[in-house]
């Protein structure tokens, strides 16, 4: 039922960041349930009642106390558990970017996505560049690294699919990368407020499986080959 | 005390705290209706996108973001702020400290209506050309430094000064606060007698005060960038616009506690005494209160995992940001235990309180899912953060508040309010909040980011639609829910049943003045013999033993 909740995965990474948001929905899940629970029962068995005195306890010294620093003590163990989990992954995800196999630019402004590909050379800045709106081609299966940028105010660089977002501020190259594992297509959004064209401002990430990739860089760069 | 004022000098130009403490409430609850208001425009607009919004129009998208904005820079800013913070502050620091009034209470009428000012200068700037501010509330530049990017010209700058007075103010009303509870306390009233709300409220002054001025310098240099040219956060002329979001958290994060801490302040008062039962852990809960306090200086960037800053920055934040919820367990773990074995009532304040405390719980929870950097990469910027934002400052800003006025309000107007209209209240608001907002957890775990203003432009959130719109419904019949109290407020004003002293036989020192109080308080000033929550103490026949009885024997007066 829960897998239900969020659009399907197609990244490497996206499973890990699934999984530790599920490590954190029953850790935190167990404590909703266990605190809530508590409420309800100590509000139903000690509802007031005819000459039923409530008990005189004020929890100052450590013998009381313990009552919560007990459990306390439990959370900041279960955060620390949390901490060390998320730490993992963050160096997976943003620590560093793995040699990847492509190179493509996307900068940000009000209100698309200007998605250049360095073309066979494979570098960026060389006539054989192509810029295409809004939609981005790349294969399964391969490392791709993306250079974000904008022209105007911050956009963010969203692909629910991917798992992945990242911010593109204008001034500033930020690199970001994914490895998409099952063809198809998937949208991009702006998760930044970035004008009054931001509701609507999305592209399209089309994830090729290899012979349909041949067939696309093919049909954009003729000349070569 | 008793010289007769003239009409202004007792009602609108008033020194007396408690004159205060209401008009800033009033303010604050007119501020809360348009509030309402456009979280009402924007739940129609995104379930039903595009369609005219009954008793209103159409909604443009650029009208959308301005709805986004003022939305939240009206319920942080004009709701939560004034109400938690300046009034409840200010009726209760006073009386609960038992002092006659504030240490300078000039200065409090003047930071009234300096946030007067800042009110004015909010209102001003739906009408003026352009329309109001449209970068969001946290006003991020780019975005909010050039007219050019938004269209908005001076209903951006007038927010920045709307802010600023906004700001002004409370850092003559938190001076005041301090000065207040450090040298006008009672005989007797030690620092370890002091009712939490007090502590509360005092750290919430310090917090703001120490958090406000880089964001003060922050913002003049958003209206340079704006007015005169400067390029302090562009890029084109050599500026940064991660320093404002550096600028903006680092007062941000402590922000959202100043609103908090007074919110579960006013829960702890009200828990003890429909619990008949002191509250458990006083020391534990004030010394997580300052931990808390501490912490929320360095959990900022949590909002900038993925601005661009050193990615290598993020794992700190993130561990000191979940790290955070040990303090707040400990507060919300003492409220249950004062529970345990107690003798429970459920008035209205009561209601209110304990749905406080049920509805914190899961916000505090859903912290620890955007807390958590890698996980935050998907849920950023997604309504799973609308919502858990929601679950903490709705439930501290209107359930506390309410659960506030419903028991604090025989001591303000000196009359009751209606319990089962309160009741009614209650109920309905807790179910609507609920089914409002529980679904939105999923819309955001779907992908939905905040602020679009038409989900049905992406294909991706179209098969959500259907639960839009029934947050839509629920939101709207949260608000309609309102109308019972808005009835029991102005009916019980004039028409409500008169109050004694004490109605709910509550120990601390507000409740041994007169109900309302005259001004100056108390006829003598209180003696203070023991702590606050002395209730069903072995010391005495009755559940209850205020702070200022004497008991005969000697050993009582140890408490």
């Amino acid at each position: 039922m829960m897998a239900s909740w969020f659009p399907e995965n197609i990244s490497t990474f996206g499973g890990e960041i699934d999984s530790l948001f599920y490590l954190i929905f029953y850790i935190t899940g167990a404590w909703f349930l266990l605190t809530e629970g508590l409420i309800i029962f100590f509000l139903v068995r000690y509802r007031r009642s005819q000459g039923q005195r409530a008990v005189y306890v004020h929890g100052n010294n450590l013998k009381q106390a313990a009552w919560i620093l007990v459990p306390g003590a439990i959370v900041l163990l279960l955060d620390l558990w949390i901490d060390f989990r998320g730490a993992e992954v963050w160096a997976k995800i943003k620590g560093r970017v793995p040699p990847s196999d492509l190179l493509v630019q996307v900068t940000g402004k009000q209100f698309n996505w200007e998605i250049v590909y360095p073309g066979p050379d494979a570098r960026l800045g060389t006539p054989d560049d192509l810029q295409i709106d809004n939609e981005l081609h790349v294969p399964a299966g391969k490392v791709v690294r993306v250079l974000l940028k904008s022209k105007d105010v911050i956009h963010s660089f969203f692909l629910p699919n991917l798992r992945l977002k990242q911010d593109a501020v204008p001034g500033r190259v930020i690199e970001a990368w994914f490895e998409a594992t099952t063809p198809g297509r998937y949208e991009l959004p702006c998760a930044e407020l970035c004008g009054f064209g931001h509701s609507g401002m999305s592209g399209w990430l089309i994830v090729h499986g290899p012979e349909e990739y041949e067939k696309w860089v093919k049909e954009h760069w003729p000349s070569e080959k | 005390m008793s010289e007769e004022l003239s009409f202004w000098r007792t009602y609108v130009f008033s020194t007396d705290h408690k004159t205060i403490a209401k008009q800033y409430l009033s303010l604050g609850l007119f501020w809360a209706l348009v509030g309402g208001l456009t979280a009402y425009l924007m739940r129609w607009q995104l379930a039903y996108p595009d369609t005219e919004v009954p008793g209103w129009g159409f909604i443009a998208p650029d009208f959308y973001n301005m709805l986004v904005t003022m939305h939240g820079t009206i319920m942080v800013f004009f709701v939560a702020m004034p109400i938690l913070l300046a009034s409840f502050g200010n009726f209760l620091i006073p009386l609960m400290i038992g002092s006659r009034d504030m240490a300078f209470p000039r200065l409090n009428m003047l930071s009234f209506w300096v946030f007067s000012l800042a009110s004015l200068t909010l209102l001003i700037s739906f009408f003026v050309p352009g329309g109001a501010a449209s970068a969001g509330w946290t006003g991020y530049p780019p975005l909010s430094a050039k007219a050019a990017y938004t269209g908005v010209n001076w209903g951006l700058n007038l927010w920045i000064l709307a802010l600023a007075l906004e700001f002004a103010s409370f850092l003559m009303g938190g001076v005041n606060f301090l000065t207040t509870t450090i040298n006008l306390r009672a005989p007797g009233m030690t620092f370890f007698r002091l009712p939490l709300i007090v502590w509360m409220q005092i750290t919430a002054a310090v917090l703001f005060m120490l958090s406000v001025g880089p964001l003060i310098a922050g913002a003049v240099m958003l209206l340079m960038d704006r007015v005169l040219g400067t390029t302090f956060y562009l890029p084109e002329g050599g500026g940064e616009p991660l320093l404002w979001q550096h600028l903006f958290w680092f007062f941000g994060h402590p922000e959202v506690y100043v609103i908090l801490l007074p919110g579960l302040g006013i829960v702890l008062e009200i828990m003890p005494v429909f619990s008949r039962k002191p509250i458990f852990g006083y020391r534990p809960i004030i010394y997580s209160t300052i931990a808390a306090g501490m912490l929320s200086f360095i959990v900022w960037a949590h909002h900038q995992f993925l601005s661009g800053m050193d990615p290598r920055l993020a794992m700190p934040f993130s561990i000191t940001t979940i790290i955070i919820s040990v303090p707040f367990a400990l507060i919300v773990f003492a409220m249950i235990a004062t529970l345990w074995r107690a003798s429970i009532s459920f008035p209205p304040p009561m209601l209110f309180a304990l749905g406080t405390l049920s509805i914190f719980i899961l916000g505090g929870l859903t912290g620890i899912f955007n807390g958590s950097a890698p996980v935050d990469i998907y849920i950023h910027d997604t309504y799973f953060v609308v919502a858990h934002f929601h679950y903490t400052l709705f439930s501290a800003t209107f359930f506390a508040g309410f659960a506030g006025l419903y028991f604090w309000f025989p001591k303000m107007f000196g009359r009751m309010m209606n319990e089962p209209l309160g009741k009614m209240h209650f109920w309905l608001t807790f179910i609507f909040f609920n089914a409002g907002f529980v679904p939105m957890h999923f819309v955001g775990l779907g992908g939905m980011m905040r602020r679009i203003a038409n989900p049905m432009q992406y294909e991706f959130l179209q098969p959500l639609q259907p639960i839009n719109t029934f947050i839509t419904i629920a939101s709207v019949l949260l608000l309609l829910s309102q109308i019972p109290f808005v009835v029991n407020f102005l009916w019980s004003l004039m028409r409500g049943q008169v109050a004694e002293r004490n109605p709910w036989q509550a120990n601390t020192l507000e409740w041994s003045a007169a109900s309302p109080p005259p001004h100056g308080n108390f006829e003598t000033v209180p003696a203070v013999y023991r702590s606050p929550y002395e209730y069903s103490s072995p010391e005495a026949a009755e559940d209850w033993l205020p702070q200022d009885r004497p008991l005969a024997s000697p050993a009582a007066a140890r408490q």
